[in-house]
């Protein structure tokens, strides 16, 4: 199974860290992966974006200009992105910050509350994490063992209390019906 | 070998430099390197080494010539702009048969140019790293873990060799993160009799120079240095070859470049197109008799850089004539995509 | 026989390239009798600057490197950084540490980086032939201010001493001249402490010592030296403006 996933949104939305979560699935399954982020001062305020490629054979260009999945998680990324999405590929639009309805049929639209629901949860930073959680649900790029043994390795052992909100958050994500 | 980590490209060149037995590192903050000075900052008070964050880049890279002149493992980091700014430092440390590791992580130029990726150095690292008759080792990773591999080496042939030895990356492969394994060999230092250590009244004083008011002199210093740089060309040139041996076209590509040009190959080899990728590692010495056999292998050759066209120069050189060399690049920070590429392949093809 | 006098073994038996007349043999000396007084010859490092002075690695019996202009405090620091027992020096004249120099003098002192300087002063580009210098005097004639150094034009010297004296990194500095015996002797003092300062870790030391250049100021020697007395001196007071060497800057 390999995955190649554009993340995009605003700065503080956690998109690096939601794709670095994907990557390290990889690592936990021993797959070849990159993960590339923007960078510089866009990435105060700006738009921000991640590309995670995962694949058993080793990566080519580790910039993802034509994703097979496409999250974003902000209007602007939606406007530059939806046209690149492969067809056959998976759109995941945060739909509580995003109003739009996508008018291409020939790839998979997921509308996710995510936004809404991490807050409804008491967990309003991991929107985030939330729509891995779906991403995963709907891919199938990876297992939830293997997501929640990433995730682990993601959180640093100074802030282990968040751990637990994470792998929630994720859960919850991972079993929302759209 | 031993654990996998998952590492930025900058990150990676740090810990790989440590592992090297670099414990010396001095450098000035530049978009898209500053990990690597920021992972030394943060990892040289816990091994007993020096992180130093000059006033400049001038004054960084002559730091570096101070500390390798004391003969220690020395190593700089930039990106074009502040690489411009330690050539004269540069030319005084090949001036002065001294060993160090430089990096540069190249971005778009001219002048301020941008922060994204470029391979637009070309000319710079392997033609005019500052004034004079000198040459450097250039190394140009395509990956993460190859920066790994490649640093240690470049230490050792900075040594072994007595000469500067640049590691040319760039924005993109500063900045991703891929799984690494760190060697587990400990470094071999060379020799060193003739640095500055303070003689302890038991040998003549040691002198670090590169001044020479004799022109016979000065030639034949510069004469002997070249014979040196011969045996750098014959013992230590690196490529790869991909889909290379039954290829009927060639692309000749380096770093990140290479790993586009891959992805293209690929598609065009599904379209039945027999291509191949010719990739140097080292870009100086270049893998010359690796390109021209390669030319006089495919109909047409297709050089893919980051920049307007640079690394073309020594693929001509190369073929010398024996076939086409066509060019695409994109530059300014674009990356160029594999569908682009695919297309000029496809071209080329025709 | 009895020996009265003999030249000190810290320096090489190469005879000097400078003019006759120039005091930069008798600072040579200094710095060498002070090396070999304190015992450390055999652990000092010195670097050469481009100036005149550019072939100090050829005089001095040390280990020795030579730095690209204006930065052998930047050499020096990488030396100490990788060395910090040896004792490092740099020999800098006023084009190299106050001009094209001035950074890497300015932060070597700011960092407290435990080296010494002796800076040379001449107020003039000796080597390439008798140009403006940083430390030109206003009114001097030199090659490029033929008509006197116009402060209104050229802008004014620069007192190196006073300006790194605001720098909380300096242990040592201190503006001596070697225009007559008792100067030298002061001089000589000067520059001990300096390099003690540094033996004992206590910062950044440098010594500015106001030097003569009778071939560019078209002077004879004895006249240079009066030239030095009238002109310099009252520019550039002489005299201590740091001295951190007890307590040391940390």
């Amino acid at each position: 199974m390999s995955l190649n996933l554009l993340i995009a949104g605003f700065g503080g939305q956690g998109v690096l860290f939601m794709g670095k979560v994907a990557a390290y699935t990889a690592m936990v399954e021993d797959k070849y992966v990159s993960w590339l982020p923007s960078y510089g001062p866009e990435m105060r305020g700006g738009t921000a974006n991640c590309s995670v490629c995962i694949d058993d054979k080793e990566i080519g260009c580790p910039l993802i200009s034509e994703p097979e999945t496409l999250v974003v998680l902000n209007r602007p990324s939606y406007d530059k992105y939806v046209n690149a999405v492969l067809p056959g590929g998976h759109i995941f639009i945060d739909s509580t910050l995003i109003d739009v309805t996508c008018e291409r049929k020939d790839i998979h639209v997921h509308y996710v509350p995510c936004t809404q629901m991490a807050q409804d949860s008491g967990m309003k930073q991991l929107a985030n994490v939330v729509m891995l959680g779906n991403v995963l649900k709907e891919t199938g790029f990876t297992t939830f063992d293997v997501l929640c043994k990433a995730m682990e390795q993601c959180v640093p052992p100074k802030k282990k209390d968040l751990l637990e909100p994470n792998l929630k958050a994720l859960k919850l994500g991972y079993e929302y019906q759209g | 070998m031993g654990q996998k980590y998952l590492m930025k490209g900058n990150e990676a060149i740090a810990e790989a430099a440590i592992r090297a037995g670099c414990k010396h590192f001095f450098g000035y903050p530049i978009t898209p390197q500053t990990e690597v000075a920021a992972y030394m900052a943060k990892q040289m008070p816990k091994i007993g080494g020096t992180y130093l964050q000059a006033e400049s880049e001038v004054a960084a890279i002559n730091m570096v010539l101070g500390a390798a002149a004391a003969g220690v493992r020395a190593m700089t980091s930039s990106s074009s702009p502040g690489i411009s700014l330690k050539t004269e430092g540069i030319s005084y440390i090949a001036g002065s048969d001294l060993p160090c590791v430089i990096i540069n992580v190249m971005r778009g130029s001219p002048g301020l140019g941008g922060i994204q990726p470029s391979q637009a150095d070309y000319w710079q690292a392997t033609r005019a790293l500052g004034h004079g008759d000198f040459q450097v080792i250039v190394f140009a990773p395509s990956s993460v873990q190859e920066i790994v591999d490649l640093l240690g080496k470049a230490f050792d042939l900075a040594e072994k060799y007595r000469m500067p030895a640049m590691m040319l990356a760039d924005g993109m492969l500063g900045q991703m993160m891929e799984p690494v394994e760190f060697p587990e060999t400990e470094p071999k230092m060379a020799e060193k009799p003739w640095a500055v250590t303070g003689h302890n009244n038991e040998r003549p004083h040691n002198i670090i120079n590169s001044l020479y008011l004799t022109p016979s002199d000065l030639e034949e210093i510069v004469v002997n240095r070249f014979k040196r740089y011969d045996e750098v060309k014959k013992n230590e040139v690196m490529y790869e070859a991909y889909q290379a041996e039954d290829a009927e076209f060639g692309v000749v590509a380096y770093g990140a470049t290479a790993r586009v040009v891959k992805s293209a190959v690929n598609q065009a080899r599904e379209k039945g197109i027999k291509v191949g990728l010719l990739r140097p590692i080292t870009v100086w010495p270049f893998p010359e008799k690796e390109v021209a056999a390669f030319g006089n292998q495919v109909k047409k050759l297709l050089c893919v850089e980051m920049s307007m066209g640079q690394m073309i120069d020594d693929v001509k050189l190369a073929v010398n004539g024996s076939c086409p060399v066509e060019f695409y690049g994109r530059t300014g920070g674009v990356v160029p995509s594999p569908a682009e590429v695919l297309k000029a392949i496809e071209e080329m093809a025709k | 026989m009895a020996i009265v006098f003999q030249k000190t073994k810290e320096l090489t038996d190469k005879p000097t390239h400078y003019c006759p007349g120039c005091t930069h043999g008798i600072i040579h000396r200094l710095v060498a009798e002070t090396i070999d007084e304190l015992g450390v010859g055999g652990k000092t490092i010195g670097i050469a600057p481009v100036g005149c002075a550019v072939m100090a690695y050829d005089y001095f019996s040390c280990d020795m490197v030579q730095a690209a202009h204006g930065r052998a405090p930047a050499v020096a620091t990488g030396v100490k950084r990788a060395r910090p027992d040896n004792v490092v020096f740099t020999y800098q004249g006023d084009g190299d540490l106050a001009a094209i120099g001035t950074a890497e003098t300015v932060h070597s002192a700011t960092r407290g980086e435990n080296i010494t300087i002796i800076f040379v002063n001449n107020a003039i580009y000796g080597m390439t032939g008798g140009q403006m210098a940083p430390t030109s005097l206003p009114g001097q004639v030199t090659q490029t201010t033929p008509y006197g150094r116009d402060v209104s034009y050229s802008g004014f010297p620069v007192r190196v001493c006073e300006m790194l004296s605001t720098l909380s990194g300096v242990a040592f500095a201190e503006r001596v001249a070697v225009n007559n015996p008792a100067n030298v002797r002061k001089a000589k003092a000067a520059i001990k402490k300096a390099f003690t300062a540094q033996i004992e870790k206590k910062g950044f030391s440098i010594v500015e010592i106001l030097s003569t250049c009778p071939t560019n100021w078209g002077l004879t020697p004895v006249n240079a030296l009066n030239w030095l007395e009238e002109n310099m001196i009252p520019y550039y007071p002489l005299g201590n403006f740091v001295d951190k060497t007890k307590e040391g800057v940390r």
